[in-house]
């Protein structure tokens, strides 16, 4: 058996108004060339203008990721050639990467891992190839989009882990709202760097490095079809050749380049970037705007409200949908009242009827008025949720129905002792049989009669209460 | 009607009372940058007369040139280069629009050294430019078809721009004023990146006064160029005849000590140099000697060559002929890449960029570019230092007249003579200091020049204390073949 040592190089492209360095929009588009300036075609004389949202966010997203940030922003060039790479260098961070030493706790098969990452850095994408049988086609649209690259370090054991933390890592820029994360659109993609070595050695194995994969999918095969290559080879007794691999559609991997020596980027520090510093103040500020996470959410639920492993995984996994849910029930007298109605009616409702949680028509403050309602007994469960049902399809505040609709419900004794009055009197052969022959059986029949005048609107238990009361006074006036 | 020995000022008089039109300006302009091609000043010479102004300036109407490293849409901009030969850019840079929209008339884009790397003026794609003093010596670079165009009486100024010294030392070889101001005061947006951290915006012109017009007007913050200064709100021609009584300068011992030097023209030049240093005493300057380590001294030179070289390798990085430029072909991308280069450089570019490569590479960048930073910031802590106690640093700006073009001089070969005297401007590019060149005396009718550096930001200072200079010295508005030199 051999330990398996994966780490993982994960970029992410961020969602900003315009580009890195440029003020061509970032937007996602099928038509070649046409967000382009000219700082993004690397023309002679042009300069790159940093831009602020993205620092923001990779700032942002550093913090979130446990780093420690540095004391000012400030970019180094990475020099070599290539045709996707108009400006001949790109403009990425070395000396002082937005965030150093972070980590990221995961939950893998209900366990705690602890992902420690290794840096955190803002950078440019280049331009997109396509390549032909005896021509290639340059499409700079992606040429200066922001991008971080977040680089783990050796500490990630199975495809299993490097999946979930991939999932989560998504989930962070989501919650962040800080990039789309899309991986079918080449948004979030990842380098694996994968190594064998032998249980109980403290030697590290030859590293083979697996370059840009999209799906999460490719991500486990990749990995686990390595795991597979290498342990036959090294258990032939043979040595890993280390090299960098592509994932075929296969789910195998095919040898790329053999690696003799590490390509050395020259870098420097990009003189045209005046350094910017960070006070702790803009920092703080920053810091103040990041939500809690998808895991202390996932925990909060359990410990504080209660919810069950699953309905905690359920809410906590979309940020907006677990925003929704806090307001209900940070909101709500009763927990699992609260939850009864989102995990049932609301998230039904949006599967039902293909919506997200912002196009929900209910909003959250009226579900917990309504779960309120429900448990100080104005209402019943059963009202409720028909009466949130009846406000979905029609668009319209709950509360405001209940009081549209009259229903409100009855609780007024005096009100109710003369409802249970009419109905007695209007149904004698009934309070007959209780009078004469004692049949207790006739008192659903008349709270079903005092539900049905009052529209549901009386309380049941109260009425049965008076009902029963009622009964004993007619038997003894008859006597 | 002859314009050549009108300044800025008096040219737009003359505009404002209808005694010449901007259009016959330009022609006279046109008429003699073709009657002199053989000096090689021009890469392009725009024939056709164009004029735009949103409002009345100092230069609206007046033609001038611009280096052929300024980026000038739908207008031919080589560089010199092979490379560049057909490039065409599709924006302006900021220094020509703001021309441009000043009213100032483009006459053409001038010569340089080879993507402006190079002191002699020599290496351009189209041929040496030639000293409109003395066809047999160059004017210097790398601005040199700017320099010499207005020395020769062409236009009345031009833009240029200044890594080491390339618009003050051909400055000095042409008997014209060039100026650099503050590095960021001038945006370089536009500007092909030589080395960035170095690079100034400047200009020729053949008075003090002049200079201030046009740097008035091309200065000023721009959110294009992240290194660009906050606008300073001030108008330096406001202040350009401010007294100066009490401003401080020195030398340097070390270089103008006439005993290092055995050559007579050398010699010839520090006595003049003396000379002029007891007359600005007289008018109200404090003049007094400083001491600097000859081991930092010497450290200019390889310092500049070295952070120069490899700032230059990046930067030119996206000459491969796959965006623009000359594509050369080839049998795979690399090969195209490849051939784009070897094919579009001269020698010594190639030397520069393995040299800038070298100096890069993981296991020299410690001790070569690290250190050369480190020398550089020691270089300008010790002026900074000296700047605390003195307004300005005079030093000759060349050791003698312009050299004559030997092969020696092309290959660029170091003078071993005159190393520090030859290189000592490139300080001003290494802490960013305002620094100007102008006409000293001339020596046999060829002109020497005298450069004052000044403290950051303080670009009005230097200006005002350029224009005293200027006055005791006696010497503005000569142009090349003129009778009293």
């Amino acid at each position: 058996m051999y330990k398996v040592v994966i780490g993982l190089e994960v970029h992410c492209e961020l969602e900003t108004k315009s580009k890195n360095f440029s003020s061509a929009p970032n937007l996602f588009t099928m038509t070649p060339n046409i967000n382009v300036a000219t700082v993004d075609l690397g023309l002679p004389g042009i300069l790159p203008v940093v831009n602020r949202e993205a620092c923001y966010k990779a700032l942002k997203t550093a913090m979130a990721l446990n780093c420690s940030n540095p004391s000012e922003i400030m970019f180094d060039r990475k020099n070599y050639f290539y045709p996707d790479l108009p400006k001949g260098y790109q403009i990425t961070q070395v000396t002082k990467p937005m965030g150093v030493n972070g980590y990221l706790d995961i939950l893998v098969n209900g366990k705690t891992k602890r992902v420690l990452i290794h840096q955190l850095h803002l950078e440019e994408d280049t331009a997109s190839l396509e390549h032909n049988s005896n021509f290639s086609l340059i499409d700079y649209n992606r040429s200066g989009i922001p991008l971080i690259e977040i680089v783990t370090e050796p500490c990630i054991e199975s495809a299993e882990e490097a999946v979930c933390f991939l999932e989560d890592l998504r989930d962070v820029f989501l919650f962040l709202d800080v990039s789309e994360a899309k991986s079918n659109y080449g948004q979030m993609r990842c380098d694996v760097n994968i190594s064998l070595m032998k249980e109980g050695s403290n030697e590290l194995g030859t590293k083979v490095e697996m370059k840009n994969i999209n799906a999460f999918n490719s991500v486990r095969d990749a990995i686990e079809y390595e795991i597979k290559r290498q342990s036959e080879i090294l258990d032939k007794g043979e040595k890993v050749v280390q090299e960098t691999r592509r994932i075929g559609e296969d789910g195998k991997t095919y040898s790329m380049r053999k690696k003799v020596d590490a390509v050395d980027y020259k870098y420097f520090v990009e003189p045209n970037i005046p350094k910017i510093p960070l006070s702790k103040e803009y920092l703080d500020s920053i810091r103040k705007e990041i939500p809690m996470l998808k895991l202390e959410r996932y925990k909060l639920y359990q410990e504080k409200y209660g919810l069950s492993e699953y309905d905690a995984g359920v809410l906590a996994k979309d940020k907006k949908i677990s925003d929704y849910f806090n307001i209900v029930v940070e909101n709500s007298n009763d927990s699992s009242i609260a939850l009864n109605f989102v995990t049932t009616s609301v998230l039904s409702t949006l599967n039902k009827l293909s919506i997200t949680i912002d196009e929900f028509p209910v909003k959250a403050l009226s579900i917990a008025k309504l779960t309120s309602l429900v448990h100080d007994k104005k209402i019943s469960l059963d009202h409720g949720k028909k009466i949130l049902y009846k406000a979905i399809k029609e668009e319209k505040d709950p509360i405001d129905l209940i009081k549209e609709d009259h229903l409100e419900q009855i609780n007024d004794e005096d009100k109710l002792l003369n409802i249970i009055k009419e109905v007695m009197d209007n149904n004698p052969e009934q309070v007959r049989q209780y009078v004469e022959d004692g049949n207790t059986f006739v008192y659903n029949y008349f709270v079903g009669q005092v539900m049905k005048t009052t529209k549901r609107q009386a309380n049941p238990n109260m009425s049965l209460e008076i009902i029963k009361k009622e009964l004993e006074r007619r038997k003894s006036d008859g006597k | 009607m002859d314009y050549k020995h009108k300044s800025i000022k008096e040219l737009k008089e003359m505009l404002d009372k209808n005694e010449v039109t901007s259009e016959e300006l330009f022609k006279e302009a046109n008429t003699l940058a073709h009657s002199t091609e053989e000096g090689n000043y021009f890469v392009t010479i725009i024939d056709k007369y164009r004029k735009r102004a949103k409002e009345d300036t100092l230069i609206n109407g007046i033609p001038y040139a611009l280096k052929d490293n300024f980026s000038t849409s739908g207008i031919l901009t080589t560089a010199s280069s092979n490379i560049l030969k057909d490039y065409v850019p599709v924006y302006d840079a900021t220094v020509y629009k703001r021309l441009k929209d000043a009213g100032a008339v483009l006459v053409g884009k001038t010569t340089l050294d080879e993507l402006a790397m190079g002191g002699t003026g020599t290496t351009a794609h189209t041929g040496i430019v030639f000293n409109p003093h003395d066809k047999k010596r160059l004017i210097g670079g790398s601005s040199a078809g700017s320099a010499a165009a207005v020395a020769a009486g062409i236009i009345p100024f031009a833009i240029g721009s200044d890594t080491g010294d390339s618009i003050r030392k051909p400055a000095s070889f042409g008997g014209v004023v060039g100026f650099k101001p503050t590095y960021g005061r001038i945006s370089r947006y536009g500007l092909f990146a030589f080395a960035s951290s170095l690079d100034h915006v400047g200009l020729f012109s053949r008075n003090v006064e002049d200079t201030a017009i046009v740097t008035d007007i091309i200065k000023g913050n721009d959110p294009k160029d992240m290194t660009s200064l906050k606008d300073d709100n001030l108008c330096y021609l406001e202040h350009i005849h401010d007294s100066i009584k009490g401003r401080k300068l020195f030398y340097i011992k070390e270089i103008v000590d006439e005993e290092i030097y055995q050559d007579e023209d050398i010699k010839k030049t520090i006595r003049t140099f003396k000379e002029l240093m007891e007359k600005l005493k007289k008018e109200g300057f404090l003049i007094e000697e400083a001491s600097i380590d000859e081991k930092l001294l010497k450290a200019i030179y390889p310092v500049y060559m070295t952070i120069s070289c490899a700032e230059a390798t990046s930067n030119n990085a996206n000459l491969t002929g796959i965006q623009f430029g000359s594509r050369k072909d080839g049998k795979d991308i690399n090969e195209v890449m490849f051939n784009a280069r070897t094919l579009g450089f001269s020698e010594l570019i190639k030397r520069r960029f393995v040299l800038g490569s070298y100096i890069l590479q993981k296991e020299n960048q410690e001790k070569l570019f690290l250190n050369s930073l480190r020398v550089r910031r020691l270089i300008v802590d010790k002026i900074n230092e000296l700047f605390k106690e003195f307004d300005g640093m005079i030093l000759p700006a060349s050791g003698s007249v312009a050299p004559l073009i030997t092969d020696d001089v092309k290959s660029e070969k170091l003078d071993p003579k005159a190393t520090v005297l030859e290189n000592h401007m490139a300080i001003a590019n290494f802490g960013g200091f305002p620094s100007i060149t102008l006409p000293m005396y001339y020596h046999n009718g060829l002109p020497v020049g005298v450069n004052l550096t000044g403290r950051v930001r303080e670009d009005s200072l230097v200006l005002n204390m350029a224009q005293k200079i200027e006055d005791v010295i006696g010497i503005k508005n000569k142009v090349a073949g003129d009778d009293d030199v």
